[in-house]
């Protein structure tokens, strides 16, 4: 396949099939020491599995340091996996060649965190959304343009004409983040990957800019991954949640699931620790569990949250690593305490 | 008596700056009053002059200061009448301090966290360099940070113990008056949760008050007893928390609740198209009038400030309920 055709929309994936298929991913980084080779390792992400299929939106939430944004590097070809595989549209993207993965970056668009950071001061508009299209192959100039066109007037910078020769500096925070979609969506990806596209942004632009997403991804059936820290917003943009905790993903499940039928004692202090506007919230204290997430060099044995959680099972939690349990259709949740012969009476939260 | 009711109480705050493009109207007559030992939110978008505001309030002001009036009363003392000496040495850090935006990431990364907390009280407070420390101790234990970390640097902590440690070094003289801006913008929620229980704790205990700047409306109901509203330059509406977050009275509130996203609930969520105008050149009439839902003729002249069953709100649709006279009390009465 050559770069310059215009993007193909045959696929090698069977119909029911996902569009993105990881299994038991791990992605570790070494620690080194002068002289003395490998000290250790961060275990970054330990041991996921998921798939998404096309035109789907999941959303992946955890804090910081619970290792969401190296699996996305690593799903957007930037880290090497140590083990596990990810098929895209049935290739495995580990074992791709530098040609293969110049195809692969125009079948994935990448939305980053901050709108500012990501857009190149000294370039304009223009020349920020020409980039791509010229890594890509499109020869012809005037091609070019019209693809620039297209793409501006999909996330409403109109008239485009007013925008193409102005800076990042020259725009309002949401403007800016507009073009980052711009760029991100220019090549016709199939797989768009967010990383907290709305955190730095103000309450009415977040909704603007969630509700552009949301409607790219059903007019193309884009499959998304959205990354984010903020419960509150993930029933407006997915499917499906994944609760990520210290490298591993400790809850999974449709969003009403998770957000009315919550699993993990985790996901029930995220829950909880998520505020809604509510005046009672200032005459009382909100329940945190102590301490902090873990460290990925030396995790805690057995089940990860354990040293924080309030309903840890002796004996177990601390020992055994927990097995991923289907609690309800679709609805799995890795914790010892939905597994019948350890806590025959699971409890609700 | 107002010494005894109000801690903070603001009349005509004007604060403009001299740019290349001409004056930015940043604060533009804002009046208010804060009762003692409360939080006060100030909500807004970027760019509303919160931020601005909140630097008027401590007189921490950039070169290119066009104007600086108005009435600000501390305690009912004229803080606007001292000259810039005794403000420092009264009034800045002393009576009022402030955990600026990011302050987790404006530690001093070469200096140990005790030193930085415990210098406050030793500029401020003339203390010596173990007594101190000896507070700074103190204040460790009240914000939640173990005492030996006293001795750490800034990169040897997490971003939510060095949240806490800039609410130490503000809290260390004992102040009437904390400004918080975005005091948990940049952190995790279990952290933001834990900060925000932690500020509820230290007004219970220390009889302080708060000023709370950010636009995050769902996490300042955690803090919030009153709510002013600041739109391009101006407080648009002021109630208190119960009223503000059941039934706010300003169009502009009502389409900034309705973009809050919830947990629970299949409420859509709405935008404000367009954007706030320019405080270079504001428009003459309400502020708000281009993007308004509810605009009528009137709207084309400046809405006066309408008192309404104790709450105050910059808009025409209240012109006949409300009045234009300043009730007794001054004040919103907090919700029994």
């Amino acid at each position: 396949m050559t770069l310059t055709d215009p993007a193909p929309v045959t696929t090698h994936i069977a119909p029911g099939e996902p569009l993105l298929s990881v299994r038991d991913l791990r992605v570790w980084f070494e620690l080194r020491r002068f002289g003395l080779g490998v000290a250790g390792y961060v275990r970054a992400v330990d041991d996921v599995s998921f798939d998404l299929y096309e035109g789907e939106a999941i959303a992946i939430v955890g804090e910081s340091g619970c290792g969401k944004s190296s699996l996305m590097r690593t799903i957007l070809g930037l880290n090497r996996p140590r083990e596990g595989r990810i098929i895209f549209d049935g290739r495995d993207i580990s074992r791709f060649t530098r040609e293969e993965l110049r195809w692969y970056r125009t079948r994935v668009g990448y939305v980053q965190q901050d709108p500012y950071g990501a857009l190149p001061p000294f370039m304009t508009v223009r020349s920020i959304l020409e980039e791509p299209l010229i890594v890509a192959g499109v020869k012809n100039r005037q091609a070019r343009i019209e693809r620039i066109r297209k793409a501006m007037q999909e996330v409403k910078m109109t008239p485009v004409d007013d925008f193409l020769g102005k800076f990042p500096h020259q725009l309002s925070g949401g403007q800016q983040q507009r073009i980052v979609i711009a760029r991100a969506i220019l090549l016709e990806p199939r797989l768009l990957v967010a990383d907290e596209p709305v955190s730095m942004l103000d309450a009415s632009v977040r909704v603007e800019i969630l509700t552009l997403l949301r409607q790219l991804q059903q007019d193309h059936r884009l499959s998304v991954i959205y990354i984010t820290h903020d419960l509150s917003t993930v029933r407006y943009f997915s499917e499906r949640i994944f609760v990520m905790y210290a490298g591993k993903i400790v809850e999974k499940g449709p969003v009403d699931e998770i957000l009315e039928r919550p699993k993990h004692p985790y996901t029930w202090a995220l829950l909880a620790a998520t505020p809604e506007p509510d005046p009672r919230n200032a005459h009382m204290f909100r329940e945190v569990p102590p301490g902090e997430p873990p460290s990925l060099i030396t995790p805690p044995p057995g089940c990860r949250f354990h040293p924080r959680c309030a309903k840890i099972i002796q004996g177990v939690c601390e020992v055994k690593v927990p097995p991923e349990k289907e609690v309800t259709p679709n609805h799995l949740v890795q914790c010892w305490l939905y597994d019948p012969d350890v806590s025959p009476d699971p409890p609700d939260m | 008596m107002m010494k005894n009711e109000h801690v903070l109480h603001v009349e005509d705050l004007y604060l403009y700056f001299v740019t290349k493009k001409g004056i930015v109207q940043a604060v533009d007559g804002v009046s208010f009053s804060l009762p003692r030992n409360s939080a006060t939110v100030i909500l807004g978008e970027s760019g509303c002059g919160k931020s601005s505001l909140a630097r008027a309030i401590l007189r921490l002001l950039p070169r290119n200061v066009h104007t600086y009036t108005g009435k600000i009363a501390l305690d009912g003392q004229n803080v606007m009448a001292l000259d810039e000496d005794t403000f420092r040495d009264q009034i800045r850090w002393v009576r009022i301090s402030m955990v600026p935006q990011a302050a987790m990431n404006a530690l001093n990364p070469v200096l140990r966290v005790g030193d930085q907390v415990a210098e406050p009280a030793m500029v401020h407070l003339g203390v010596t360099k173990e007594e101190g420390w000896e507070m700074a101790r103190r204040m460790f234990r009240y914000v939640g940070v173990p005492e030996g970390f006293l001795n750490r640097y800034p990169f040897e902590l997490s971003g939510g113990m060095r949240q806490r440690v800039a609410i130490a070094m503000a809290l260390v003289t004992s102040p009437s008056l904390i400004i918080l801006d975005e005091p948990t913008s940049a952190l995790d929620v279990l952290t933001q949760a834990n900060i925000m229980n932690t500020l509820k704790r230290i007004k219970q205990e220390t009889g302080t008050s708060y000023i709370l700047i950010t636009h995050d409306i769902a996490t300042s109901s955690d803090l919030a007893e009153y709510v002013a509203v600041m739109y391009a330059g101006q407080i648009v509406e002021m109630n208190n928390a119960a009223n503000f977050f059941s039934q706010p009275l300003h169009p502009y509130s009502q389409k900034l609740m309705a973009s809050v996203p919830r947990l629970h609930g299949k409420q859509t969520l709405e935008f404000i198209p367009g954007r706030p105008p320019s405080l270079l050149s504001p428009p003459s009439g309400c502020r708000f009038a281009s993007r308004c839902p509810l605009r009528f003729d009137k709207c084309d002249q400046d809405p006066p400030t309408f008192h309404l069953n104790g709450s105050i709100v910059k808009c025409w649709l209240y012109e006949h309920e409300g009045t234009l006279t300043t009730p007794a009390s001054e004040t919103i009465q907090p919700e029994e």
